[in-house]
């Protein structure tokens, strides 16, 4: 059903969206305007301990309208306050949509500068989660590690903890222009290739669950190992072995991540 | 052939580790030619080494063969090792085939000397050269420049490289003397004489004419070895200092001497590696370059060493009490940046939320402050609750006793800077 005007602003409503960024803002924007109780969001078709009590409404997703809080979002706050509330959006933690809706409606509130309120604590959320993602982020963009495959193809299978991919493109698009490359998100099954031209987003149909291993692995370019190999080597030998601090690096290098690094396999 | 490749990494890597420096921000390389990489942000740490230190670049040295006989220095000539050469086009090769593979931000390439200072310089240079017009390559380059190269081959490895560093080593004349004899200091400060005035040259010209070529556009750098020849703390921050403001530094490492040699000039075999003191080192070398102190406020003759036990900054603050305590809602930038365990990122944001409402402690804890420290130096609008009139020593022994139970829950070995 559309966003209806059939609610009455004191009910507590459940606002259900498509999952998709411009969905979030197009619910942002109803449930804002329509001055909806938003007793939480929840992902249309997706299981969810929804409040009993709360009337679900699905929100369509509606490009003009998201694009008006999108747009208002920045007159109101810098743009990096704009992008830390997408980098929430993509940490998909539980609840996330409702801070990020409760953090838009306080810049929209008339605060001067209202991203330096550190002490409202939807403000104080967004900036700390949004911190976590970009970590994240930042360290994909250090522990991706390419292999070559036989028709010149550079590929990478990454974990992360939060939906990072949509935030890498950029970066690897820049830096490898040359090459052909696909990071692949193994767990959330889809990812970005990249052809010299331009990144598309793709999903790949493995024909079997061991398919990601073996889909890659038999293909690899002659020297890929001697590389492997010798990135090996160089990593043994640069260790100082009176200074180690074996804390210090497992905090750098979580052990969650050493599964994709070569250096640590 | 694969054999020989691994072996020559072995050695030319493990020679070129006491290097500390593998930064590699500071430039502005765009891809601007659709080839491989780019210098633009504040550069990645790819992996992190069993010490915790951040691997950023392949390093190495082009050759460990050298005519120069440093005592510090494992490939120093009367040393009985294993001698090896990187081709040009080996280095070349590595390193494309490394960044392609996300494993590195660039290269940083050293040298023992061969022959003499231009013929090395030239090798460094013609890899520098090669993967910039070659390859196409625009990732991080730095190269060790050799002390008395010739001014043209300094210019072109400023043309092609991102920071170019000469390693002072030895923060006194006289150790430098008695520990490296061959080397003078005449040659290593010329070409870094010569560096400065290059680039703050192009710099100009770049101002004028957009397209005017990068020259070393991440600056130069260079490195101290801690503990190899008796110095004071003193000794090292004012040399820093005179290299910051003299040479335009961007950069001065601090590395711990790690015992080579049975020299008795030196630190014997098996003495541990000064970790701790290097650390203080690095945090004073942070309060004067982000939080405005003077060197001689914190390292002067009445007290040449810094304190152990405790950071910089608060060894200053408990020696200038008269300045405290900084009142957080109302006090300049620059006053609260002297706070101890208040970092620069958190005085800023202390500064934009008071705007909204005066700070009490429970603000001040969500912003991220160190309480268990500032406490003693702060005044809020929440009552004080915990801020007698303590004597500098009370409240020192506050905060030791303090972090040493951390210290001991934390099972020990973690520097931090200001945590
Ligand atoms: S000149 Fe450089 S490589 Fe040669 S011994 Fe001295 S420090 Fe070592």
């Amino acid at each position: 059903m559309e966003a209806s005007s059939i609610i009455f602003s004191d009910k507590p409503v459940n606002v259900s969206y498509d999952g998709t960024w411009y969905g979030l803002l197009t619910a942002v924007f109803e449930a804002y305007s329509k001055k909806w109780n938003v007793s939480g969001f929840s992902i249309i078709d997706k299981e969810s301990q929804s409040d009993f009590f709360a009337e679900k409404v699905i929100v369509v997703t509606d490009e003009t309208k998201s694009q008006r809080v999108w747009l208002g979002l920045k007159k109101k706050v810098p743009k990096e306050n704009c992008i830390q509330l997408y980098r929430c959006y993509l940490s998909e933690m539980p609840g996330m949509e409702f801070t990020i809706f409760s953090c838009i409606k306080f810049y929209f509130s008339g605060f001067d500068s209202p991203h330096l309120a550190y002490g409202n604590s939807d403000v104080l959320k967004i900036s700390q989660t949004s911190k976590m993602v970009y970590r994240e982020k930042h360290r994909m963009e250090a522990f991706v590690r390419f292999q070559r495959t036989a028709d010149d193809l550079y590929y990478a299978g990454i974990e992360p903890d939060f939906n990072v991919i949509p935030l890498l493109s950029q970066h690897f698009a820049e830096r490898y222009a040359d090459q052909n490359w696909l990071i692949y998100d193994i767990k959330r099954k889809y990812g970005i290739y990249y052809d010299q031209d331009k990144v598309e987003e793709i999903t790949l149909n493995f024909s079997n669950e061991a398919g990601e291993k073996t889909a890659v692995k038999d293909v690899f370019h002659d020297s890929e190992t001697l590389y492997q190999e010798l990135w090996k080597n160089y990593f043994k030998n640069v260790n100082i072995p009176s200074r180690r601090n074996i804390k210090l690096h497992v905090q750098h290098v979580p052990k969650r991540y050493w599964k994709h690094l070569i250096e640590k396999k | 052939m694969s054999e020989r490749l691994h072996e020559k990494l072995e050695i030319l890597a493990d020679a070129a580790k006491y290097d500390v420096s593998c930064s590699s921000s500071g430039s502005k390389r765009k891809n601007h030619n659709k080839g491989l990489g780019e210098a633009t942000g504040s550069g990645i740490c790819h992996t992190y080494t069993e010490d915790g230190r951040c691997v950023s670049l392949l390093k190495i040295l082009l050759t460990n063969h050298c005519i120069f006989d440093c005592a510090y220095c494992v490939t120093r000539k009367s040393n009985d090792i294993k001698r090896a050469a990187f081709t040009v086009q080996e280095v070349v090769d590595l390193t494309m085939n490394f960044y392609r593979r996300n494993y590195i931000e660039g290269l940083f390439l050293s040298s023992g000397i061969f022959k003499n200072a231009d013929y090395t310089m030239e090798r460094l240079v013609s890899v520098a050269k090669k993967l910039r017009t070659e390859n196409k390559f625009n990732g991080y380059i730095h190269l060790k420049t050799i002390p008395g190269a010739s001014d043209e081959l300094m210019h072109e490895a400023g043309l092609w490289a991102d920071r170019l560093s000469v390693n002072i080593e030895i923060p006194t004349e006289s150790g430098l003397k008695l520990l490296a004899p061959d080397k003078n200091i005449k040659d290593m400060i010329e070409p870094m004489t010569y560096l400065k005035k290059e680039i703050i040259r192009t710099k100009e010209e770049s101002k004028i004419f957009k397209s005017a070529p990068l020259f070393a556009p991440a600056g130069q750098s260079t490195q101290m070895i801690i503990g190899a020849s008796g110095e004071s703390d003193k000794d090292i921050m004012h040399t820093a200092n005179k290299f910051y403001k003299g040479f335009n530094l961007k950069r001065v490492y601090y590395s711990g001497y790690v015992p080579i040699s049975n020299d008795n000039r030196l630190p014997e075999l098996g003495s541990a590696v000064p970790v701790l003191r290097e650390n203080r080192l690095y945090q004073t070398d942070w309060l004067m370059r982000f939080y405005g102190f003077h060197v001689q406020e914190l390292l002067n003759d009445q007290f040449p060493n810094l304190d152990p036990e405790i950071d910089p900054k608060l060894s200053w603050a408990l020696r200038n009490m008269a300045f405290f305590p900084v009142d957080v809602n109302t006090a300049d930038l620059q006053l609260i940046l002297r706070v101890p365990g208040i970092g620069v990122q958190s005085a800023q944001k202390i500064v934009g939320a008071r705007r909204f409402n005066k700070l009490g402690w429970d603000h001040l804890k969500k912003i991220g402050i160190a309480l268990n420290r500032a406490k003693y130096f702060i005044t809020c609008n929440s009552p004080i609750t915990d801020r007698k009139d303590y004597t500098e020593a009370k409240i020192r022994q506050f905060i030791l006793n303090e972090s040493r139970s951390k210290f001991l829950t934390n099972g020990g070995q973690q520097y931090n800077l200001f945590g």
